[in-house]
């Protein structure tokens, strides 16, 4: 199939005229330039020293004949690999296997499926193409043009094909001219269905079929074995993704590991070790980069483990072993889910599944609560009782809240040595009880134990009781948690209980433990499971909804088919999954009888070469271009645009790849040498620009009259900049300004708590007043509500910000509102001989108001006034007002109350001198 | 400006337009000019008619009882004539060369040398007519005046484009004996009309200046490759396959052309002054006026 061919070879005669052409590119030498020059009258009679260049340079020769030749060969239509059309003739039947091991190349079977309609619409033959998965029908010949919309239609599906009804169906079939396999690589039992068909062709991808066998975990550790089946076993690495949802609720990629295929093995064990937060969380496994069905293996109950917190009031008491109360719930638990033990408050950080509480009595009204919250929010609270729960007040003349039934007082001891009566069996578990089912063994007996109050609720809240009734386990329903009494002691004082298999078994049922075990089909039947995740055969999971539950008896059975696609299955309390792979199955390669000629997926496509020679011409001409110039001493003036070209050429650098770091500390650096006014950028660019005048005319204003010479005002993003570099923010409120992020809020809350200060500016006091509902006001009060802002007041006569630098009881801006709010002062407490009110040490952490000030200081770069204010006179004595607003508000920012003080000083001097 | 195909009535209009336009641009360059050099005093150093006071004399027989001045008389005895300076009005003649070789730039951001000839030109006139001096075209058979109406004139002159030729030579047609002149060319053509005019004219006691006005390009001559060099009209041509190898010839003919305009200049007691049109105009204003007036 590979090679070189030509559409027009003739053109290739072309070639011939190369020598003719050079002879002819010999004569001609290079243009002269004319130019205008005055000197020329100094120039005549000079001669040239040497004739040399009025003949072309031989290598300015070989780069035009090349380029001559580049154009004729391109022209000629070269292309590599043509394609030769394929024999066979009559109606054309393509089956596909399209079961998940196509799925790893889809892509590229449905090109190739797309090539072999473009041949067959040549040939001008029918085509009819039938998924072997899909439901069977007689097949329906078409013209392939047809076929082509639906090529994009074609999935593979998440099970294979069964070849029994595929041979059945072959064998119905008449007329057929030719028939082509598309195969998905395994071995499968196909004999009957080819000896039916009798393809002429088969094609199969070279790539190796990868499969992933639901993890196994033992001891803290999952192992996951992938196996593969390939023509070529040589070393290979595979990525392993553990997906599921993280803290954020996103599902993500919580670990990854690596599947190595030693080199001529045909499986790869990848030993993963993950913390139980993450290992719970884990929904499936896949093989990074397959797309296929048979790559992803789902977990169920299997893998998860509980977390289960115990806590004994007796923590610091040295007790044996054998008499903790923990001891036997250790026993029981450990295998099968993750134990936490410490302090009540940080076992409920640890948001535990369960909450053990061994012969715990009291709790603190905070601790209650805490565990309250937490069972209501789907806690399961187990307790067992003990001498400390039998002696102590806890739910007796009311039911306590964490307690399922009140108990009667100190409770009751049978068959001991000063007791009458034998040692009490336990009844047969209730239907209604969860425990139903479980065999009772009759050695259980209990000798101790709190009695229950009888109570209305008692008998719906008993799930086991002893033979005579009394009530052994009793449970209550807590919003979406419960809590568990089991009225014996955890450890073998009470009963012989906790050392029965039996206590195991209930802490299963009551799901504090789970079975470790794959499920039986005996545990499957007699329930409807529901698909809550299916797969589909690329292995990305479905919606569910559109499937029907299926019975235990099928799903146990586990073959997988249209009604049972793989996936995750809900019955009861528990998941099972089911993977297109079980743990014993194998793979292999398909096996073809040896006459039938077997394809790849990939062809190599047609690939012309005219384009490449043609630019290939293009690009000598453009060297020959250049080089003429330079023959021609005319390169000087086309330097530039040289220059362009090469620059247009040259790659781009990426731009993202500048860090922001880098951004960042520049922008440290440029706000801390310095001192600078920031704006908060509102991504409004026209507001911005007049927030960056505004603060630069006041710049420029602070310098010529004041010893603040700050430098040009800064734009601040609050999302990304640090804002405490500013001593001042200028924030001037537009309509559609976004809501800032809660980290730019918590920056903003930060920034005002650290004695930084935010000026808002609704621009709008001559339309509406504070407090008022013009549609900046709102925008405004959406912005700040989350801002750690003081309770405020109108600036008062006597504040500082009145006197800092000079006198003001006005602080317009290019409007005359008096309406300005500053932070209230504390109280107002007159002090004697001070005439003013003791203010806040602090600065005002927020001034508000709408007067627009920034319009009124901005200046472009040659001073000039941007904005009218005022009319006349007047309006040049605002601008001078707003001004002297601005140099004492940057003034008040800086030195704070020293102002303050300054004013005190006669008074202070007054009551020294005293 | 030089282009004499669109000499029509139909384009009259538009070219006038065009020239008016010009006008005032060369004035007004001119003046800006003539701005930055300060006006100094050059009475003629004895009493006569002027108006700055020279001395008082006692009164003599024959002095009119109104030449008296009264106020310093009465100080004293005496009686006193008030004497001014002579202020004597004097000539200064210019010449600018409009030959098609000053319309050459080499540069599009570079003025033609003829632009800044005739900026030149203009300033130094209007720094003469401030001073009271007569000024005048030597081109022209109008004979010298003093004031501003005169200084229109010669702005209109000078713009106009009456010069076709590649290379132009100083034709004197009026230059009164003791007058100022100076030229302004490139020099480029025959130097022969210039020996001429410039030993006439020191024959006639006038002494003045040569500004030899020349563009960078022709000082460097950065040419290089086969190339046809013509004039400005392209009346003249030549040739080279190499550029590059005649440039030092170039050279040494620019700096013979120089130094013979030099000899030419210590020879009559000229001044020589060589102008690059990338440099600014005033460095060649002053040295333009402080030639012109230590000649007085």
């Amino acid at each position: 199939m590979s090679g070189l061919s030509f559409a027009a070879p003739l053109l290739l005669l072309a070639l011939l005229a190369l020598p003719i052409l050079w002879w002819l590119l010999r004569a001609v030498p290079p243009a002269p330039t004319k130019r205008r020059f005055p000197g020329v009258a100094l120039l005549l009679g000079l001669r040239d020293d040497d004739a040399e260049t009025d003949k072309t340079p031989w290598w300015l020769l070989v780069l035009r004949t090349l380029a001559v030749a580049a154009v004729i060969v391109g022209f000629a239509g070269p292309v590599l690999n043509p394609r030769t059309p394929a024999e066979g003739s009559g109606p054309m039947l393509i089956v596909m296997d399209a079961s998940w091991a196509s799925a790893r190349d889809w892509p590229a079977r449905i090109e190739r499926l797309g090539e072999i309609l473009t041949e067959a619409a040549r040939a001008e033959r029918t085509v009819a193409i039938q998924p072997l998965t899909g439901p069977l029908t007689p097949p329906e010949f078409r013209a392939p043009r047809d076929w082509l919309p639906e090529l994009a239609g074609l999935r593979p599906a998440p099970y294979a094909p069964d070849y029994a009804a595929v041979a059945d169906w072959a064998s119905g079939l008449e007329g057929i001219g030719e028939v082509v396999w598309f195969s998905d690589g395994l071995a499968r039992d196909r004999d009957a269905a080819i000896a039916a068909m009798a393809p002429s062709r088969v094609i199969q991808s070279p790539q190796p079929v990868l499969g992933l066998i639901p993890p196994s975990y033992a001891d803290g550790i999952i192992t996951l074995t992938a196996m593969r089946a390939a023509r070529a076993r040589v070393a290979a690495d595979y990525p392993l993704n553990a997906i599921g949802p993280g803290p954020d609720g996103i599902v993500t990629t919580l670990a990854t590991g690596m599947l190595s295929f030693a080199d001529g093995e045909d499986t790869a064990t990848l030993d993963l070790s993950l913390p139980p937060e993450l290992r719970n969380r884990v929904q499936r496994f896949e093989i990074g980069g397959q797309r296929s069905a048979g790559a992803v293996s789902l977990t169920d109950d299997a893998l998860q483990r509980r977390e289960v917190a115990l806590l004994t009031a007796e923590a610091d008491a040295e007790t044996q072993d054998l008499l903790s109360p923990l001891y036997y719930l250790n026993r029981a638990l450990a295998p099968t889910a993750d134990l936490i033990e410490g302090a009540l408050d940080d076992m409920l950080l640890a948001n535990p599944d369960v909450l053990v509480l061994a012969d715990v009595a009291q709790f603190t009204a905070s601790e209650t609560g805490a565990v309250t919250e937490w069972v209501e929010n789907g806690g399961l609270l187990v307790r067992f009782a003990g001498p400390r729960l039998a002696g102590s007040d806890v739910s007796r003349a009311e039911e306590d809240p964490l307690m399922p039934v009140r108990l009667r007082t100190g409770g009751r001891t049978i068959g001991g040595a000063l007791s009458w009566g034998e040692p009490k069996t336990l009844r047969p578990f209730a239907d209604t009880s969860p425990f139903f089912g479980l065999p009772v063994p009759p050695d259980v007996t209990v000798a101790s134990q709190v009695m229950a109050q009888p109570d209305p609720t008692l008998a719906e809240r008993s799930i086991a009781a002893l033979a005579d009734g009394t009530p052994l386990v009793t449970r209550k329903v807590m919003g979406q948690g419960q809590v568990v009494l089991f009225h014996v002691t955890a450890n073998a004082e009470w009963s012989n209980l906790p050392l029965s298999g039996l206590f195991v078994q209930m802490l299963e049922r009551l799901a504090i433990s789970t079975r470790p075990a794959t499920p039986e089909a005996e545990d499957l039947a007699d329930v409807t499971w529901v698909p809550s995740v299916v797969l589909d055969g690329f292995g990305l999971p479905q919606d569910a909804a559109r499937f029907a539950g299926v019975s235990g008896t099928v799903l146990a059975e586990g073959l997988l088919g249209p009604e049972l696609p793989p996936g995750l299955y809900a019955g009861l309390e528990r998941r099972v999954a089911l993977n297109v792979l079980g743990a014993d199955d194998t793979l292999t390669l398909a096996e073809w009888p040896l006459n039938l000629p077997v394809e790849g997926v990939a062809t190599q496509p047609e690939l012309l070469l005219m384009p490449l020679f043609l630019t290939l011409a293009l690009f000598l001409l453009a060297i020959d271009a250049v080089a003429s110039l330079w023959l021609g001493g005319r390169l000087r003036g086309a330097m530039p645009l040289i220059a362009g070209l090469a620059i247009m050429l040259m790659p781009i650098p990426p731009a993202h790849a500048q860090n922001n770091s880098a951004t960042d500390e520049a922008l440290a650096l440029l706000a801390s040498t310095d001192i600078r006014l920031g704006y908060v950028i509102t991504g409004d660019a026209r507001m911005d620009d007049v927030s960056e005048a505004g603060l630069a005319g006041l710049s420029a204003a602070l310098t010529r009259r004041t010893s603040v010479e700050p430098e040009s005002p800064l734009g601040v993003d609050i999302e990304r900049d640090e804002l405490s570099l500013f001593p001042m923010l200028y924030w001037p409120i537009t309509e559609r300004q976004q809501i800032p992020s809660d980290a730019a809020y918590s920056a903003l809350n930060r920034y005002l708590r650290g004695g930084g200060m935010i000026v808002f500016d609704t621009r709008d006091a001559d339309v509406s007043r504070f407090g008022g509902t013009s549609p900046n006001a709102r925008r405004l009060q959406a912005i700040a509500q989350p801002l750690d802002i003081p309770p405020l007041e109108p600036l008062p006569a006597d504040h500082v910000l009145t006197r800092t630098f000079y006198l003001l009881q006005d602080f317009p801006g290019r409007h005359a509102s008096r309406d300005v709010w500053v932070e209230a002062a504390p109280d107002a407490e007159e002090v004697e001989g001070i005439p003013f009110r003791t203010l806040n040490d602090g600065v005002t952490p927020v001034l508000i108001g709408g007067n627009d000030w920034a319009a009124a200081w901005a200046t472009n770069a040659n001073g000039q006034h941007l904005f009218p204010v005022g009319r006349g006179f007047a309006g040049e004595r605002q601008r001078e007002i707003a001004y002297r607003f601005g140099i004492n508000l940057v003034m008040h920012v800086l030195s704070g109350n020293y102002k303050s003080d300054q004013v005190h000083v006669p008074a202070l001097l007054d009551r020294l001198g005293q | 400006m030089s282009d004499t195909t669109l000499h029509t009535p139909d384009t009259l209009r538009a070219r006038s337009e065009e020239v008016s336009a010009y006008l005032p641009a060369l004035l007004a360059d001119a003046q800006h000019l003539a701005a930055t050099v300060l006006l100094g005093e050059h009475g003629r150093k004895r009493a006569g008619q002027g108006d700055n006071f020279w001395q008082y004399r006692p009164a003599q027989p024959g002095d009119s009882r109104r030449q008296i001045d009264w106020r310093q008389s009465g100080r004293s005895d005496g009686h006193y004539v008030r004497e001014t300076e002579w202020q004597a009005a004097q000539s200064v003649m210019l010449w600018v060369d409009a030959a098609g070789s000053m319309t050459y730039s080499g540069h599009k951001d570079r003025p033609s040398k003829l632009r800044r000839a005739q900026t030149l030109g203009m300033a130094i006139a209007i720094l003469a007519q401030r001073a009271g001096e007569r000024i005048g075209l030597m081109n022209l058979p109008e004979p010298p005046r003093s004031g501003k109406a005169q200084l229109l004139n010669m702005a209109r002159a000078l713009m106009d484009p009456s010069e076709t030729a590649d290379y132009g030579a100083p034709r004197p047609q009026v230059l009164p004996n003791g007058s100022r002149g100076v030229f302004f060319s490139d020099f480029m053509g025959d130097i022969t009309a210039t020996e001429t005019a410039l030993t006439t004219a020191a024959d006639r006691g006038v002494k003045g200046t040569i500004v030899h006005v020349l563009d960078p390009t022709e000082e460097s001559f950065p040419f290089d490759g086969r190339t046809v060099f013509q004039s400005m009209t392209g009346a003249v041509e030549f040739e080279t396959m190499r550029a590059k190898t005649l440039r030092d010839a170039y050279l040494d003919r620019l700096a013979a052309r120089k130094a013979a305009l030099q000899t030419l200049c210590a020879r009559t007691g000229w001044r020589y002054y060589c102008h690059h049109t990338d440099g600014s105009a005033e460095p060649a204003l002053l040295w333009l006026y402080a030639a012109l007036e230590r000649a007085r």
